[in-house]
């Protein structure tokens, strides 16, 4: 499902050093918008939302060296609306050991896409409790919604086709056209 | 998977899958609201022949945890009492549009008859003495638990008991083997199947010989119909040779853990309180029933159903 067919190449839209300017800006902007963050917690979306939540929280403490920012991590594949067609991944199991209750909760993942994981997330933490406010941070915003979802930060706006592959890591993000 | 009968059948690498999702469904019970829409729209119908507490409360809490609907079928209050044949029960039951069964029975193999009958999946909770797998998976998933590891390379795993009765030894030994530890048989003569030497396991007639040794104790029930079979000369005697008694436990390895899986005969197989046992891990097994449950019907429902099917329309 997600191998690159031979033929196609794929194309880099941003450099390592981009996605991690990104990702302190975003830490910026959480602090901005939540005056301070003290009330903010961090969680995760496995697999691909979770180093960048760890990379959120160590800039967000650079930011606010007086705060610490809790921050977990959230296992979605229960909460699908096309479950089955997703194997559970072995160890990508949520982590949520603080309260959220009354938290303001930044979800955090690589790729905004269809929204579905998005809305897995929202009903996924209600078993956590009821944050004051959820908020989502991206680093690829690649369109193509099919819920009424929208992020809060994004780290990038990148058009792209339906059956293009974006793949993000500390190293960049690279965009692969599959020809189907 | 479309059906979970017997440890054989499922095999090794689904064994392992089973238990990495289990780690999944533990967690989701650890939460403060332990339920997940994932099997909504499912149902699951339990259908025991036999007496049970914890396997049929356990598969019953983990189809709720995921938001399945569950039917109990109670064989007392059944047309079974009119006269009505398991096969009619079944496709009386399929009629009304259900998943999976989960079938305990007196006789072996029934979970494989059934399975001709109806086009929902199988889950075996008790065969005759032939087997009974989630039993073995909630053993296997309690051990990696407590030794850290999935692989058993190097562990003794002594099984003490009436094995020729008992379906959870059967299923036990093929899922520990499978994993890597060496299985030893501890009961009388009267009490071993007579085709043993077919299996990959030791065997031994005392405890006393292989208790210092032993990395996981696993004492099985004593029927104490048993006793009338005349296969042992009382229930006394039975627990002195083959019993768990306090001065057994002290030979046992500090880091030795001890498993049973109920219910226990206090006095007969376990003479001490397991709550005195340091390492007892009878509590942690029941506890984890739930879990392992809740991976089996989810694998069987969402991921072996569904993804299945979708694969044949090309979906997938």
């Amino acid at each position: 499902m997600n191998q690159v067919p031979i033929g196609s190449s794929g194309k880099a839209v941003m450099s390592g050093p981009d996605v991690s300017r990104a990702i302190s800006r975003i830490a910026h902007e959480i602090v901005e918008r939540n005056q301070g963050a003290h009330n903010v917690v961090l969680v995760g979306l496995q697999r691909g939302g979770t180093w960048i939540a760890d990379l959120l929280a160590e800039r967000i403490a650079q930011i606010e060296p007086n705060l610490v920012v809790p921050n977990g991590s959230l296992d979605v594949s229960m909460h699908r609306d096309d479950i089955g067609l997703r194997p559970i991944v072995p160890g990508a199991i949520s982590e949520i050991s603080f309260d959220i209750n009354g938290a303001v909760v930044v979800l955090v993942d690589d790729v905004l896409y269809t929204g579905r994981t998005v809305r897995a997330a929202l009903e996924g933490l209600n078993n956590f409790g009821r944050p004051r406010a959820v908020q989502l941070a991206v680093i690829v915003d690649r369109g193509h919604r099919e819920l009424p979802i929208r992020p809060d930060f994004v780290g990038k706006n990148i058009p792209t086709q339906v059956s293009d592959e974006v793949d993000v890591s500390v190293d960049g993000v690279v965009v692969t056209a599959v020809e189907s | 998977m479309k059906h979970l009968r017997s440890i054989e059948e499922l095999g090794k690498e689904d064994l392992l899958r089973l238990l990495d999702s289990t780690d999944h469904m533990a967690e989701i019970n650890r939460r403060p609201i332990p339920k997940v829409p994932a099997l909504r729209g499912k149902t699951v119908v339990s259908l025991f022949f036999e007496d049970s507490t914890r396997t049929r409360l356990s598969f019953e809490t983990a189809a709720k945890r995921l938001s399945a609907e569950i039917m109990t079928f109670s064989v007392s209050t059944s047309s079974v009492n009119k006269g009505e044949s398991l096969r009619d029960t079944v496709e009386t039951i399929t009629d009304m549009g259900v998943h999976a069964f989960v079938v305990r029975h007196k006789s072996a193999g029934v979970p494989w008859q059934i399975a001709q009958w109806t086009n929902a999946s199988i889950i075996n909770a008790g065969d005759g003495a032939h087997q009974h797998p989630t039993q073995a998976l909630v053993d296997c998933y309690t051990v990696r638990e407590a030794i850290g590891r999935s692989s058993f390379e190097g562990l003794n795993v002594t099984i003490v008991g009436d094995i020729k009765h008992s379906r959870v030894a059967r299923s036990n030994i093929a899922a520990f083997t499978m994993l890597g530890a060496q299985v030893t048989l501890v009961a009388p003569p009267t009490l071993l199947p007579t085709h043993i030497a077919q299996w990959p396991v030791r065997v031994s007639h005392s405890l006393d010989d292989v208790i210092a040794s032993t990395d996981v104790l696993y004492m099985l029930r004593l029927q104490s119909e048993r006793m009338d079979q005349g296969l042992i000369p009382n229930l006394g005697e039975y627990g002195n040779r083959f019993g768990l008694t306090d001065q057994r436990a002290q030979r046992l390895q500090e880091s030795a853990v001890v498993m049973h899986p109920g219910p226990m005969n206090r006095g007969v197989e376990m003479h001490v309180d397991p709550a005195d046992l340091p390492n007892s891990l009878i509590h942690k097994q029941v506890a984890n029933g739930v879990s392992v449950r809740m991976a089996v019907l989810f694998d069987v429902l969402a991921r072996g159903g569904e993804l299945n099917s979708l694969k044949e329309e090309g979906v997938a």
